[in-house]
Formats: C-alpha cells, structure tokens, sequence
C-alpha cells in the first residue's frame, strides 16, 4: 500500500473532521508574519543591490569632509572615467520673511554619472527626465523646500550670501539620502555658484564627493590606484552603496523579524495545544491500526507524511498571506530607497517556509509521533493512554526557537540576552499564572454552583490553563505595550523637557561676529546667548598607538573614529554636566592639555583616565590628558561636547562658535533677521527635528504595530486552541449536567465562569508584563521617570475577562445546542 | 493455540497483585472456544496476552507454533495482521473512515491495497452491508457497527478470530443475529474462534470452555456435540 496515499486520504478526512484547522491556521500565520517582513525587506534590499549605481550616481566614489585633492581627479581621469564633484552641506534658504534649513547639494557638469534627475514645473505637476543639472544662478529645489518657504517656481531664494533663482522642482535624484532619516528639505544647486553663498567657513560641516564611472576595470584600476586613502576620506563602491541605508534596512529587518518571532512564538503554542489535542483523538485510531497488524514506522509515516503535507500547504498558504501583507510594510520601509522597488525573490518564500516546517517540526511532530508509542492494549483498556512526558516533549522545538531568536538577533549577544530574558519572562509569568490558578481553590466553597464547576474545570486542568492564561497574556501584552505604554513613555518623554529648554541652535558663527550676534540678541531684548568655541579634530591615537575605524569590533567605535570630533574648551563646568570620574580642572586639577571625556563616549572607545589622546586639527596634531569622564544631560537640549579641553590647549586653533538658546513662539520674525544679519549661520530647529524624528518613529512603530497584527491574530488562535484542546471534556461535561438537570442557565454560567476568570488572570499576568517592560524601558533604556499607571491593571484584566468570555462562550455553544444523549453518543 | 504457564502480576499499592496465574490450554484449529468468568476474573487480560497485546510475567502463547514474545512489538502486529481477526465490545471503528474504509484498512496494513477495495464490498455485502459502504461508524446502528467490525475482522481471511464479549452492547436480539453471523463466518473460513462472554447462551454454542476465576482456570468443559448453529 502507498503510505503517502493513505495518509493524504487521513489528512483530508481529519481536515473534514476539523480536527487541523487550529494548525494550520497558527501555522499559516506564523509563516505570513515572517515573510511578510522578508518580502518587504527584500524588495528593498535587492533594490540596494541591483539599483546600487544609480543609488550611488556612480560607480564608485571618495567622499571626504575636507577638500579633495587635485591628485584624485587627475587619476579619474588618467584611468579614463568619467567625473563629477558634489559639495552637500546643510544651510539656511531664505525667502521674504520665511526661512528654512535646507540640505544642500552643489553638484559639477555631468553629474549624476549613473540614474537620473527628475524634475517638474510645479510641484505634483508631471516630472520629467534631464540630462542636465541647474544653470549657474539657478536651483531646483523640492517642493516641500518650495511649500516650506511659499515659493514657487521663478521665485528668488536667499542661500547665505547669493541670490538664486528657482528654475525648477527637484522630483528625483538618484543618490538622495533615504527620507526616512534625512533632516531638511533638498536643494540642488550648480557648483560654480557655491563661492557666491560664502557659506563655506572654519567649522562648516561639508561632505565633498567625487564621482566616478566607467567599466568594470577602469573602476578597479582607479581604486587601487587611490587606496589607501587619507584620513576622513572614503571610497565607497556598488557593494558599499548606501551603507547607512544598508545599515538601517538591517536594523529594520531585524527587529521586525524579532516582532515576527513573537507571533511564532504563539503560533508554536497554538500549535502544539492543537497537536495534543489532536494526539489525544488518534489515541483510539492508533490502538486499533497497531491491533490490526500496523508496525510502529507504519504509524510514524502514516502521521509524519500528514503532517508534512499540512505544513507544506499552510507554509505556501502563509507565503501568499505574507506577500498579500507586504505592500503596507513596503510602503513603510522602501523610504529608505528612492527607486522602484524590484518584485520580491524566492528567498522569502523559503524562510517562510522553512519556518513553517521547522515550528511543525518542534511542537507538533513530537507529540504526534508519539502516538506510535500507544499501547494496543488500549483497545481493550481504554484507560491506558500515553505514557506522560511533560515539558520534555517540547525541549526540541525550544531550541529551535532559541536558533530562530538568535539567527533574527543577528548577533549573539544579542540573541543570547533576548533568549536569556524570554526565558526569565515566561518562566516568571508562568509561576504567575501557576500560582493564581492554585489560589482559585480557595475561591471554590465561597461561590455558587455554576462559578464552582467554572472554576473547578480551571483548577483540574491547571498545567492546561496555565499555558493558556500564558499564551493569551501574551497576546494581551502585546497589545497593552502598543498603547497603553508607549503613550506614556512619549508623555513622559515630553514632560522630562523643561519648559524652555533650548529650542534653536545656531552653529557656523565666526569669531569676528560673536560681538555683533550679543548685540543683536540685547537689541531683541533677548538673554544673552552662551556662546561656546567649537573644533573640529579627528582622534588618531591613544597613549601614542595610532587608531583607525578597522581597529573597533563595535560598529558604533568605529564610526566615531572615521568622523571628526567638535572638541570645545572651558574654565567652568557646564551646569547640566556632573563629574563620574577624576577632577575638574577649576577644582586644582592640572589644567595644562587636560581633557574631560562624556562618560559614554569613553566607555564606548575604552578610553580611562590618564590616557593620552592625540587629536588631528587641521593638520596638526596635539596631545591632551584624560583628567575627568563626566555625565551628560543630552536631554536638557543644551550645547554639549563629547570632549572638553582645558584653557590654553586649543585656541591657536581655527575654531567657529555654537549656541543654543530657547525662542518663544511668538518671536518667531527673529530668525528672519538673524538670519538676514548672519547669512552664514545655520539655524537647526530643534522642535522641528524632534516632529521629525517622532516621524519616524512613528512610521517605525506602525511597522511594528502592523506586525503586531500577526501576533494578536496568533494570540487569536492560541485563545481558539485552547478553547478547543477541552472542548470534547467540556461538552462531555455539559451533556452530563444536562442529563442531571442543569438549565441551560446553570450551563452557560459555568462556562462563562471558566472563561471569564481565564480572561481575567490572563489579563492581570499581561498588566504585570506591560508595567515591568514599561517599567525597564523608562528606567534602563530612555533614562526616563517611571509612572505607575492604574488604567494598565483596569484595562488588562478586563479586556481579557470579556474578550476571552465572549470567545468560550461561542466556542461553547454546541454544548447547548445538542441533545446531551447525542453529545455523550458522539465525545 | 499452545498456551503455556501464563501468568500476568502487576505492582500496586498493596503489593503483587496475581491477575493470570499459570494458564495452560490448546485450541486446535477450526475449534470454538469461550473464555467465561466472573467480572475481575482475568478474561480480558488473558484474551489481551493471547493476541500479543500485553507480555505475560511469565509462560508461553505459540501460535502455530511460534511464540509471540520471543517477537518484538512490531513483528507482534505483523504476526497479527497475518493471522488474527478481532472483535470487540465496543466495536472500534475508525470514525473517520467510513464502513468500506474500515474493513479495507487492515488489507491495506496487510500490503494488500489493490484487493482490497473489492474484498471490502464483498465482505460487507455477505453480512448484510453492501447498502452501508460509504457511511461512518456514527451513522450506523449499534448493530450494524459491529456487522461491520466483523467484516474487518473477517476481510483479511485470519486463523483466528479474538471476540471481546462481541454482543456486550448490543440488545437480545441484535446480539443473536451478531453471534449466528460469526460461527457462520467462522465455519465458512474454517477459522478458529476464542471469545471472551459471561453469557451462558452464548458459551453454550462453542466446542469447549474455558472458565476463569481468579485468574487461574478453573475449569475446561469440552462438548462432544458442538452446537454451532
């Protein structure tokens, strides 16, 4: 006989009984959740790599934040490329009274060598291809730049000290930074008019790119020709296009695969509840099979082969759901990249799928096979079950999990904490839940007769309920922590800020207009306005053993060492600053070359006291000593540095000056003329990069919100199972009390009970879960005061009493509707 | 059937407890044989050990002169889907399967798929199913689910047929028909019958009884004149 013929025979009458349904659906959503992600982090990592010259606008390029020098273009050229050169620097644009930090990007004749500029008449009117760029004394500039400003095409544009005209809207350039995380407004301007603004000046922070095509071995001459490169200068090529894109689309992937998991995670729970009780209906089938001659591999096969099949189906099922979901999640990420997406690959399906297999494979072949270990004798002893095997049975498939958690994670350390603390939860909830269904038996004597079968039913199958008041925490947690929590983390958030904490900073001003900008403020009847001198300088060594990027493991230590430092100095202690560790130079300390280090920053690139720290400014380089680490208020949205020099060590640098300073809403006609007076100050709007940066967050959790779907809808299923996994006890049950006498009343009060007061501890374990990650993420993570909030202890218990009541009593409905000798006839 | 010295003890709170002790019997081939006692007496556990379901504490059961527990567990069910029918007091059908279904599954067990199909119908049609094919066990009578256990039990042609008390759940007269259907299937396929009853009528009917009481066999009347019909 053909096993595979049979068991697919099994599988469509099993399906017809309904005894699948639970799985495959748990399944079908636990695939959906992870490939919904992958499809959408697909899409757009393929658009990195297939679309990588024309996100870089060229071959390969050297980007520095110095001038670069002449040698380099010589070389482009003598290896027969084609060039260009584009200058990006932030700056203010003004317009009649309107102003707006603008980034601007000054490109060459040619450029971009790769992809191609878009622009349109007006905004939102059709774009159209160009093969130039803007005409000296012109700018296209983005329409949200245009509407920011009130300007429209033909309009005037003030950029520092030039006057430009607006010839067109900017629609598309190939190599724009993703909008996800890019600041201000685009402005494209022609090279030559950049001398014109006289914006650039000591401190101006510039990004200088050179840009390169040809073929595939002009391209690779040219970058051995100018490796190694100087510091501050870096080639990027196709394989490194866009490595902040590349970085965040992975930070993305993995966190929105970390919030697939959970829905795995309760989707494993759904399925292996549906697997028990799934095993527990072929006890019977199985006795009987082995009684008439069936072997043990027989069985096996005959349940593996089913069960194959059923997670193959609702794997692919899952694959289509997941691509179905990914246009929303798409739409959210492909910010990132400002190209047409490439439909997704096949790789997707097959994570997906090999999720889907690898959950069946943990939590639901297990207990299934062990249905060839059922004694045969049962057939005449229906007593004999399967030899119990507790938690056991599942040690498989939590180490899978484990492997999935750390293959998301991306980074063992990571993955080990995340598993590490998944692990404390549940086993913390678990004793939770284990301890408050020991407490129902106190309750027992003290109710009546529907409340004490309700509750009975909870305490006889307590390891049952356990898992269920877990899992369907879990799903409420989920959803507690999604409003409830993170509304009062963004309000906490909002209330740390003092009232008139610094609003605007004004960077770029000259030593020689620090007097006029005190007169100005006095004139505006403004505080005075701390000033502090600000230098840039690149760390090049510790204790006299030079340091470059390669030398940091960490990510985050390499990048501080491949940018420049603002390195400032002064003889008092900011007020907001406190000293960690050794002393401040006014307290007797040393002054002479001393150095105070941000005590984070320190930590990060292992820098301790007394070490010695050689900086390159503007060509040269000096040597300080560490003599205190101090702890910094970055929230207070005052001007701090990383780095701190005592008087006397950086003046005879070429230094520019920073301040910051609160501006009331009605006084806003001050920037206009701060501007007007200073053209080459940048002004950064504080509160308006925070609405940024809320942005994305925002548009990050409603990623993660979206995903969330999955998990409450696994949730869902684990609610579901759990009805089901008892439902043939319970309407076993209820045929029996009917048979006794029970009203219908009596019976769905019973009912009612159990699953209400499921409900209510499921919801009590998830207000504790939801404060305490509330309670961590305050403390730990955002350095934010803690508030306890009742609503969470209110809101979690009684959603779960009525939502799960609401639920069981549907489930339970047959119990009511069929005649109980029927019933008792057919459990 | 050669048993031999068989003996079943399990451990409880009290102690040893002796379920079988020292069981010894035949049962020649083509013979009807009725295991009767008391309820508690040790039948089911005898009849379980005789069909190599359980494993005795000690003794022997050959079949046709091999022994079952010199074989593992799975060369036990192949032994038994080979040579052995049962029948059971609660009839144990697959709900899932319907009547036709049930009765081919042990062909199919057995790796004979392709004969299976049309032994199935055949058998059924003989005890009186052959317009009950493709209904499930839930929608057949009491009576009519144990027709069709019989037909599985008969389906794969076995030299002997196990009844766990096979009309224990049937009414007076249901159960006689079930009973003149089995010693006629019996005879017609020459196959030995063992079954386990505490009804007296129904004993009556076999070659040779076997009486249990307290585990051990009491006593083996043998009837000169069988009254198989």
């Amino acid at each position: 006989m053909s096993l595979f013929w049979f068991s697919l025979r099994m599988l469509r009458r099993d399906w017809r009984a309904g005894e699948l349904r639970v799985l495959f659906v748990a399944l079908l959503i636990a695939v959906a959740s992870v490939s919904a992600v992958g499809f959408s982090a697909d899409r757009v990592d393929r658009a990195l790599h297939r679309q990588a010259n024309e996100l870089l606008g060229a071959d390969a390029l050297v980007v520095a934040d110095h001038p670069l020098a002449s040698g380099l273009l010589q070389r482009a050229h003598a290896a027969g490329l084609k060039s260009a050169k584009t200058l990006s620097f932030a700056s203010m644009a003004l317009a009649g009274d309107r102003n707006q930090l603008a980034e601007v990007k000054a490109v060459s004749e040619g450029y971009p060598l790769r992809g191609e500029l878009r622009i349109a008449q007006e905004p939102f009117a059709p774009e159209q291809q160009v093969q130039t760029i803007p005409p000296p004394g012109t700018v296209w500039a983005d329409a949200r730049l245009l509407s920011q400003l009130a300007l429209k095409v033909g309009d005037v544009i003030t950029l520092g000290a030039a006057q430009l005209r607006v010839a067109a809207v900017l629609t598309h350039e190939p190599d724009r930074g993703g909008d996800l995380f890019s600041i201000g407004p685009r402005l494209l301007m022609n090279l030559h008019d950049v001398p014109a603004t006289q914006l650039i000046q000591t401190g101006s922070r510039i990004r200088y790119r050179l840009l390169v095509a040809g073929d595939a071995q002009q391209v690779q001459n040219f970058r051995a020709a100018v490796t190694p490169l100087g510091p501050g200068e870096k080639l990027e090529g196709v394989e490194d296009a866009r490595p902040e894109v590349r970085a965040a689309l992975e930070r993305a992937k993995r966190f929105l695969g970390l919030a697939a998991l959970v829905s795995v995670l309760l989707a494993a729970v759904a399925c292996a509840m549906s697997a028990r009780r799934f095993t527990a209906r072929h006890l019977d089938s199985c006795a009987i099979m082995r009684c008439l001659g069936a072997r043990q591999s027989v069985i096996t096969r005959i349940y593996l082969y089913q069960m194959l099949i059923l997670g193959l189906i609702a794997s692919l099922a899952g694959c289509a759901a997941g691509y179905a979901a990914q246009g929303v999640l798409t739409g959210l990420l492909g910010q990132l990249v400002a190209v047409q997406l490439p439909p997704p690959s096949l790789a997707p399906v097959l994570t997906g799928v090999a999720t889907g297999l690898l959950t069946l494979l943990g939590f639901v072949v297990p207990p299934v096979l062990a249905l060839k270990g059922v004694p045969t004798l049962r057939v005449l002893r229906r007593e004999i079950g399967l030899p119990a095997r507790g938690v056991s049975a599942y040690l498989f498939g939590a180490a899978l999990f484990i492997l999935l958690m750390l293959w998301q994670a991306g980074e063992v350390k990571l993955g080990l904490t995340l598993v590490a603390s998944t692990a404390a939860t549940l086993a913390l909830l678990a004793a939770a839940a284990f301890a408050l269904v020991r407490a129902l038996t106190l309750m027992r004597g003290r109710v009546g007769v529907a409340w004490r079968f309700g509750l009975a039913n909870i305490v006889r199958r307590a390891s049952g309920s356990v898992a269920q008041i877990l899992a369907i925490g879990l799903g409420l947690t989920a959803l507690l922590l999604l409003t409830l929590v993170r509304g009062d983390l963004l309000a906490s958030w909002q209330g740390s800020l003092p009232q008139d904490a610094p609003n605007r900073f004004v960077i770029n001003i000259q030593p020689e207009q620090l007097g006029a900008l005190r007169d100005f403020f006095a004139r505006e009847n403004m505080p005075p306005p701390d000033v502090y001198p600000m230098v840039r300088g690149r760390l090049v060594a510790v204790n006299g053993k030079s340091v470059a990027p390669a030398s940091y493991a960490d990510e985050g230590a390499a990048r501080m060492i491949e940018r420049e430092f603002n390195l400032s100095w002064m003889a008092q202690l900011p007020g907001d600053n406190r000293i960690s560790a050794g002393r401040w130079w006014g307290d007797g300390a040393s002054g002479e070359h001393a150095l105070s280090v941000e005590e984070g920053i320190a930590k990060t690139l292992g820098i301790v006291l007394n070490d010695r720290l050689t900086y390159n400014v503007a060509g040269q380089e000096f040597t300080g000593v560490v003599t205190s680490l101090r702890k910094v208020e970055w929230d207070s949205f005052r001007v701090n540095f990383f780095v701190i020099a005592a008087p006397g060590t950086l003046e005879q640098y070429p230094a520019s000056y920073i301040t910051s300073f609160y501006l009331p809403d009605d006084r806003q006609p001050l920037l206009s003329a701060l501007v007007k007076s200073f053209p080459n100050l940048t002004i950064i709007d504080v509160a308006a990069i925070m609405t940024q940066v809320r942005g994305i967050i925002e548009r990050v959790t409603l990623a993660v919100e979206y995903i969330f779907i999955f998990t409450l809808a696994a949730g869902v299923m684990v609610l579901y199972a759990a009805i089901q996994s008892a439902q043939h006890e319970r309407l076993h049950d209820g045929a029996m009390l009917r048979t006794l006498g029970a009203s219908r009343w009596q019976l769905l009060s019973g009912v009612a009970a159990e699953f209400v007061v499921l409900g209510f501890l499921a919801g009590l374990v998830a207000a504790f879960a939801a404060s305490a990650t509330g309670y961590v993420l305050a403390e730990r993570l955002f350095h934010l005061p803690y508030h306890f909030n009742p609503w969470l202890w209110l809101i979690g218990p009684g959603l779960g009493a009525v939502g799960v009541g609401v639920a069981g009593l549907l489930g339970s409905v047959p119990v009511l509707r069929h005649p109980p000798l029927h019933t008792l006839r057919e459990v | 059937m050669q048993v031999e010295g068989l003996t079943r003890q399990v451990t409880g709170p009290e102690g040893v407890l002796l379920i079988l002790q020292d069981v010894s019997f035949s049962v020649m081939p083509g013979e009807a044989c009725a295991i009767i006692g008391a309820s508690g007496s040790g039948k089911t556990t005898l009849l379980g050990l005789l069909a190599g379901l359980d494993v005795p504490s000690s003794g022997r059961v050959l079949l046709d002169g091999v022994d079952l527990f010199a074989l593992n567990e799975d060369a036990r069910a192949q032994l038994r889907g080979r040579m052995i029918g049962f029948v059971f007091q609660t009839f144990q059908l697959l709900p899932a399967l319907t009547a036709l279904e049930n009765v081919m599954l042990p062909l199919e067990l057995a790796g004979r798929s392709k004969e299976a199909r049309d032994a199935a119908r055949e058998v059924l049609e003989r005890v009186g199913l052959g317009a009950r094919l493709h209904h499930t066990p839930v929608q057949l009578s009491g009576g009519e689910q144990q027709r069709v256990a019989i037909a599985r039990a008969f389906a794969t042609r076995p030299k002997l047929l196990l009844a766990d008390e096979p009309t224990g759940n049937l009414d007076q007269v249901t159960g006689e028909r079930i009973i003149d259907l089995l010693f006629e299937l019996n005879r017609a396929q020459h196959s030995t019958l063992l079954l386990v009853t505490h009804d007296e009528q129904l004993a009556q009917r076999c070659n040779r009884r076997l009486k249990l009481d307290a585990g051990r066999l009491v006593n083996q009347e043998s009837q000169s004149k069988a009254t198989l019909l």
